[in-house]
């Protein structure tokens, strides 16, 4: 896995966010500026969506990504594109080596099939997205567009007999992925609060975006 | 079982219908090779639609074959699998568009070839999304029955030719009334040098009841929790 180091300087960046543990994030990235999301104490799940910011019906598609890219892990170099197959934004530095784009995101509803029944109730990574296009409307975006996306920091490998296994995850404290955008878009980000697995160490904790112009 | 209506499908051809609870489809690939590509929804509710990350996830799997249950992103199951020759059907590959179906195997225009063209799998599964009122934005990861993409351990993606023999079969068992868009449409890692055009036979039949012993029902804790949640959904609603 190749790991790489950005030049960017966080002092110079025209915007710096911390996203609270089970918080959703919404805005814009301009093509050609870059975004970085940053584990800043380890083991926490991003669950991303990027939508294009000129119409939010072109969006993230796990699927194309994966199959023109030939591979199922994310890092970098790797291409995001649209369901049109545009490139969104391109990986260009990345400290964790591997990132999930398989595994989608955690609902109450799959919670009460993954754990138990009567889990229905605790918070999820769909309940943010859903509360960020009703408390957003300006981006156009609703149920319809809460798709499959990417997670950034999870370690989801598959095995060559076909299983799909959760594995500790490669990112730590201070870790992060930048990517670049080749068009403007539109990112949704929930910081997983998962509590039944460990995809976030059993504690979810805060993430940090920012942008440079 | 009794067929009750059999029908072939050509390669390159697509379709619709919905499925009642308890209603089972057995699907054939006549000639070898076939890819059949599916898409589910409720039709009570089109925002809940088959999720290919639920699916996998809570079973653990990246592969599709018998015991395996399709899941909505609202917990539910939209059908099981409770039969299968092959062992893999593939659901993160994907679908053709029109563009790369012009740079693998060249465009057929209906103009010349009529309803011999190189339809695509993008354009099938919208023609039919739309009768239902649903669009690009309603499209999701969708199932590809006898196609199977190989994971090695660097996580590199390769289509497996020669997957599916003459004769290869699936059948799937509705646990709730589904809305099922379809199309025989080439798999878009398929490396075949001319358009691959397989026909698929598809058999509908009245499944018997969900037995205590079901493969489906069994085969992990979680399935029988996405039971219970059908169970749910159907409390006092008949059938």
């Amino acid at each position: 896995m190749e790991l790489c180091r950005s030049p960017m300087d966080p002092e110079q960046a025209i915007l710096r966010r911390v996203i609270g543990a089970g918080d959703y994030w919404i805005d814009s990235v301009r093509q050609g500026q870059t975004f970085r999301i940053v584990d800043l104490e380890g083991n926490q799940a991003a669950d991303t969506l990027f939508y294009a910011a000129a119409d939010p019906t072109e969006r993230y598609s796990a699927i194309d990504t994966l199959r023109e890219q030939g591979n199922v892990y994310l890092s970098v170099g790797s291409r995001l594109l649209s369901n049109l197959g545009r490139v969104m934004l391109e990986i260009t530095a990345d400290l964790v080596g591997r990132h999930d784009t398989l595994g989608g995101a955690c609902a109450s509803e799959s919670n009460t099939v993954r754990y138990d029944l009567e889990k229905r109730t605790m918070h999820a990574c769909r309940d943010s997205w859903l509360l960020a296009v009703a408390e957003q409307p300006q981006f156009g975006l609703s149920k319809r567009d809460i798709t499959h996306n990417i997670n950034f920091f999870m370690n989801v490998p598959v095995t060559a007999d076909g299983g799909l296994t959760f594995a500790d995850g490669l990112s730590g404290p201070g870790k992060y992925v930048e990517m670049v955008a080749a068009m403007d878009v539109i990112v949704l980000i929930s910081n997983c609060p998962q509590l039944n697995n460990p995809c976030n160490g059993y504690n979810p904790t805060p993430i940090e975006v920012l942008v440079w112009a | 079982m009794t067929i009750d209506y059999q029908t072939l499908l050509d390669g390159g051809k697509h379709w619709s219908f919905t499925a009642r609870r308890g209603t089972g489809l057995s699907l054939e690939d006549v000639e070898g090779g076939a890819n059949l590509a599916m898409l589910f929804y409720n039709p009570a509710n089109p925002l809940e639609r088959y999720n290919a990350p639920d699916t996998l996830k809570c079973q653990h799997t990246f592969r599709l074959t018998r015991g395996h249950c399709l899941y909505s992103d609202m917990g539910r199951i939209f059908c099981s699998i409770v039969e299968d020759s092959l062992g893999w059907h593939d659901t993160v590959g994907g679908n053709a568009d029109k563009a790369l179906v012009a740079r693998r195997w060249g465009l057929s225009r209906y103009q010349e070839a009529r309803n011999d063209w190189t339809q695509n799998g993008q354009d099938a599964f919208l023609v039919e999304a739309a009768k239902y009122g649903l669009g690009r934005r309603d499209l999701a990861a969708n199932v590809n029955w006898f196609s199977k993409v190989a994971v090695a351990g660097d996580g590199s993606l390769s289509f497996v030719p020669d997957h599916s023999p003459p004769g290869a079969s699936v059948a799937l068992r509705f646990e709730m009334d589904t809305l099922v868009l379809l199309h025989s449409c080439p798999h878009p890692m398929n490396p075949a040098e001319a358009y691959p055009r397989r026909p698929v036979r598809l058999g509908f039949f009245t499944a018997p009841p969900v037995a205590d012993d079901d493969p489906c029902l069994t085969l992990r804790p979680e399935n029988r929790r996405g039971f219970a949640n059908n169970r749910l959904y159907h409390l006092g609603g008949g059938h």
